[in-house]
């Protein structure tokens, strides 16, 4: 039986041999793999690039303090991008899953519509949800829309959760019970994380500290984006770090949300913000992408 | 000739729902070509699996007929002189690249003309298709499309992938989305061929050979059949779920799976929601119509030897009823009363308030309708359920989870059901409450949002209605009539602008197009007036009964003769004196008027019409004497008034 790991290792090297650079998590918080500059920034502009990695996605209101066996604060997607989307797309998806030991004969797939849109980015697309034996497995999307910007080239995004699709294998009820390595479970690894974050993000987060934090990163973005337009020499403009500053509030107003701190009228407001501040980054990245060229 | 075409577009997985709208456009689009294009033709039929919209058409006429041309040139006298031919004529044949052994005249009724015959051979239908068919393709509607190929690539639902185009034997070479069509089709994506030739003829059965049944209609029949084969005693008849299913697949097979007996300690609703609606599961029944612990999936795919399949899809039920018991669980332990303050939290619109709000006005309105205190508590309960996870999760299930909770914490059965049935009627087909306290709490819950919408002036207009409005009006007619709730709906809404009006096109189309009264009907006793719905629904009924009858539509269009002589007139009442009346029929009408005062309409009018066909026929309204002209007039509007609380006759059409 495959570990959590070697599950990991085989689609990597799946998604290698067909010429995806496998790169490593994104170091700061994000709630899901599309947030990642690899996927949000490369997605713009017409240069091809191919890239697979694991991204921890942390989101705060599905914390269940380690008691719910199917849900988690921070779960692992497995993110991979093929940009432009090669027509066997959807033959080189199943031949990941039998990579990973799913005789497609002995399995029922189904590709059922689900259109993916992320108001706060500014993205959509269209594609599907992949049920494995009734089970979603997979996100599938052909990007249409990024930062507000319609894409020249149309990638495919997959998104798999590596969590569900492991427990599918290993045939666990529970994804505590999956084994992450030879003799150390998914609970061994994560419980504590999982406890100390719903705790956090349910009782004891600061609202108040939260707001001051939202405002901060809020103003470091927006003055850098006031800044590029006026900047002298473009192509070494810090437009990555000041991505950073969106994907910090995207995560703050996510902990305000689960502390139960944001009115639904709110809420509006707060999506707004942090779409304005992605949308500006996306156009000014495609802008300096055309400068550095 | 004639010959059989074939047009498969092979695509990635279309959504379940668009599939049988767009290959019908396939096939309109289809016919619409071939009778531009003078094509004869035979049979059509339109075929989809979710890979590929399919259009197959026999007897094709292979060529269009031949046309005949006649290009008409000088006139004879212009184009002659004595035996030989003028320069103009010449400059003809020479345009028209003729001879002039070509040249025949043509009799006109001005006169003879040079002209040319010219045979234009009809085009080959595979030509005009291979022409035709890529603009084609790309016209089907989706209501929402993508680009693959890049930003300036075709839109189409999903990327498509191959096409097979055949006329007879030959291939219609074109190309779409840079794939070019041919003659190869794919199979089912693991048990089938990936890339299969095929002729028009073995089409359908190599296609079967790989596992993929062409026809929605017969992968229809295997889900019902399979699951008879599997010994299931009763399902619940899921129409919409089965139509689903065959789009969804392209071999489908049922198969029965068990869940754990205990769950079924949870409500019905709950378990049958989590099956049919996030599983896509056919729940099953035993005998008695009690749920049993099982469940049918239909596979994409021919067979489960293993059991993985079962497995599977057993262990994802399983943990979504785990997930739904302990939603339940943890709502349970908050009283719904106590959520009644959380709603504050919970918009209605922005700028109409929270449901807090709105449930203290709609409970205003309960009791205002007269409501016991079962509808009151259910109007203060109704919107609580919004705050539980269970409904967070369920949303569909809104309503019926508050009055699950209701139950399972003691509230009375009339609170519970009223709680239930608040949101009913959904649409014009579903049904209406049953309990009183439904009733009422649904009537104020949709007035309340019709009022303050219309208060802050967002009145449907045109095909927008984001609020379904309209539905929320006509959901209030139907409570009210089909559930005999006596409220004057006028009280209720004649206060906010506009209101009014736009009730009244609802009401009219209520009883038209739900309970087919004809629009004159409807017209007529409207107009004598609609405050009370239960009173016009027994006009309605009435008017309905007696317009068969042989005195009724002669007597509405006297009514309707009556009615323009006093607009005419400019006549609005008026004294009137017995005494000015001729002896005759004007004193037999009057006589008339007065004996069927207060009698219903249905006793009266045998009587009341030869009297008023007699009184037009011999006596002249517009008589000369002005005094007696005004009596007459009097006596006519005293006999309309008459009527007035019952219908306006006048509105009746009337083939007289």
């Amino acid at each position: 039986m495959d570990s959590f790991q070697d599950i990991i290792f085989k689609l990597k090297a799946y998604w290698a041999e067909r010429g995806c650079i496998i790169q490593e998590p994104y170091d700061v918080e994000v709630g899901a793999g599309t947030m990642c500059p690899e996927t949000f920034l490369r997605v713009l502009g017409p240069k091809p690039y191919r890239v697979a990695y694991v991204q921890p996605s942390r989101r705060p209101a599905d914390g269940r303090y380690g008691e719910n066996p199917n849900r988690l604060y921070k779960h692992s997607q497995l993110q991979v991008i093929l940009k432009p989307s090669p027509d066997d797309v959807i033959e080189q998806y199943l031949g990941s899953l039998e990579a990973v030991g799913i005789d497609l004969t002995q399995h029922d797939i189904k590709f059922e519509e689900d259109n993916w849109e992320a108001p706060t980015l500014g993205a959509w697309g269209i594609g599907w949800q992949v049920m494995l034996d009734g089970l979603e497995i997979t996100q599938f999307t052909y990007f249409q829309q990024c930062g507000g910007i319609d894409l020249d080239v149309v990638p495919a995004e997959l998104t798999y959760g590596l969590e569900r699709l492991t427990a599918f294998l290993q045939v666990k009820d529970s994804v505590y019970d999956i084994e992450w390595a030879p003799g150390v479970s998914y609970a061994d690894v994560r419980l504590q994380d999982e406890v100390q974050f719903s705790v956090y993000n349910f009782e004891m987060a600061d609202v108040e500290t939260l707001w001051k934090l939202f405002d901060l990163h809020e103003r470091e973005a927006a003055r850098l984006l006031a800044a590029y337009p006026k900047s002298e020499v473009k192509a070494r403009f810090p437009l990555l770090p000041a991505y950073d500053q969106v994907l910090k509030c995207s995560n703050v107003f996510n902990t305000l949300d689960s502390r139960g701190a944001i009115s639904v009228t709110e809420r509006v407001g707060v999506i707004q913000r942090v779409r304005k501040l992605a949308v500006g980054v996306a156009h000014a990245w495609a802008d300096q992408q055309g400068a550095v060229r | 000739m004639s010959l059989p075409f074939l047009l498969e577009i092979g695509t990635e997985e279309i959504p379940d729902w668009m599939i049988e709208r767009s290959v019908h456009q396939l096939k309109e689009f289809i016919e619409g070509l071939f009778l531009r294009e003078n094509l004869l033709y035979g049979q059509l039929r339109p075929d989809a699996t979710p890979r590929r919209l399919v259009l197959r058409a026999w007897d094709v006429q292979a060529q269009q007929d031949a046309q005949h041309k006649t290009i008409r040139g000088p006139s004879e006298a212009l184009a002659r002189s004595g035996d030989d031919y003028t320069p103009a004529a010449r400059a003809f044949l020479a345009r028209n690249n003729a001879e002039e052994k070509e040249i025949c005249i043509e009799t006109t009724s001005k006169g003879n003309y040079l002209a040319i015959r010219r045979e234009i051979p009809g085009r080959y239908t595979v030509e005009i298709l291979a022409e035709a068919l890529p603009s084609l393709i790309l016209q089907i509607h989706f209501p929402k499309t993508m680009y693959w190929t890049g930003k300036t690539g075709p839109r189409f639902i999903r990327p498509i992938r191959w096409i097979v185009a055949l006329l007879g034997h030959d291939v219609i070479p074109f190309e779409l989305a840079g794939v070019r069509s041919g003659n190869v089709t794919s199979g089912h994506r693991r048990l089938g061929s990936a890339r299969i030739p095929i002729t028009i003829e073995t089409y359908e059965q190599t296609l079967r050979d790989n596992f993929v049944i062409l026809s929605y209609a017969e992968r229809h029949r295997m889900i019902s059949e399979g699951i008879a084969q599997l010994g299931i005693e009763r399902r619940p008849d899921y129409l919409e779920l089965q139509q689903t299913l065959a789009h969804l697949t392209e071999f489908p097979t049922p198969i029965v799976g068990d869940f754990d007996s205990q769950f079924l300690e949870l409500p019905d609703e709950v378990l049958t929601t989590v099956m049919r609606h996030h599983q896509r599961y056919f729940s099953v029944q035993g005998r008695n119509g009690e749920l049993l612990p099982k469940f049918v999936a239909v596979m994409n795919i021919n067979a489960d030897p293993e059991g993985l399949i079962r497995r599977g899809n057993e262990r994802v039920l399983r943990a979504r009823f785990n997930d739904a018991r302990f939603f339940w669980q943890t709502d349970l332990r908050k009283m719904l009363a106590d959520r009644v303050e959380d709603l504050a939290h919970v918009t209605f619109h922005a700028q109409l308030g929270s449901y807090l709000d709105k449930t203290n006005r709609v409970e205003d309105l309960v009791r205002q309708l007269g409501g016991d205190k079962h509808a009151q508590r259910a109007a203060r309960l109704a919107k609580c359920d919004l705050t539980t996870e269970l409904v967070k999760e369920f949303t569909e299930l809104q309503g019926v989870v508050g009055s699950l909770y209701a139950r399972a914490q003691g509230e009375p059965e009339e609170v519970c059901q009223g709680i239930r049935e608040h949101y009913k009627p959904e649409s014009m087909a579903d049904y209406t409450p049953r309990s009183v306290a439904g009733r009422l709490v649904s009537i104020a819950d949709k007035l309340d949002t019709l009022r303050e919408c219309f208060r802050i002036g967002m009145a449907p207009t045109g095909s927008r209605d984001p609020f379904a409005l309209r539905r929320a009006a006509q959901g209030v007619v139907k409570v009210v009539v089909e559930g005999h709730v006596e409220i004057r709906l006028a009280d209720l809404i004649n206060s906010v602008p506009g209101l009014r009006d736009f009730f009244e096109d609802r009401v009219k189309f209520y009883f038209r197009e739900e309970k087919n009264y004809a629009y004159d009907e409807v017209n007529a006793a409207m107009a004598a007036g609609w405050d009370d719905l239960l009173d016009l629904q027994v006009r309605l009924h009435r008017l309905q009964k007696i317009r068969p009858t042989p005195d009724f539509e002669p007597l509405a269009a006297s009514f309707k003769r009556i009615k323009n002589i006093l607009r005419q007139a400019e006549f609005t009442g008026g004294p009137f004196t017995p005494a000015l009346l001729d002896p005759g029929p004007e004193s037999d009408l009057f006589d008339e008027i007065n004996r069927s005062a207060g009698q219903p309409i249905e006793t009266v009018i045998g009587a009341l019409r030869p009297k008023v066909d007699l009184f037009f026929d011999k006596v002249l309204v517009n008589a000369p004497d002005p005094a007696v002209r005004a009596n007459r007039l009097a006596m006519l509007h005293n006999l309309l008034k008459h009527f007035q609380t019952f219908a306006d006759f006048s509105e009746i059409v009337t083939n007289s």
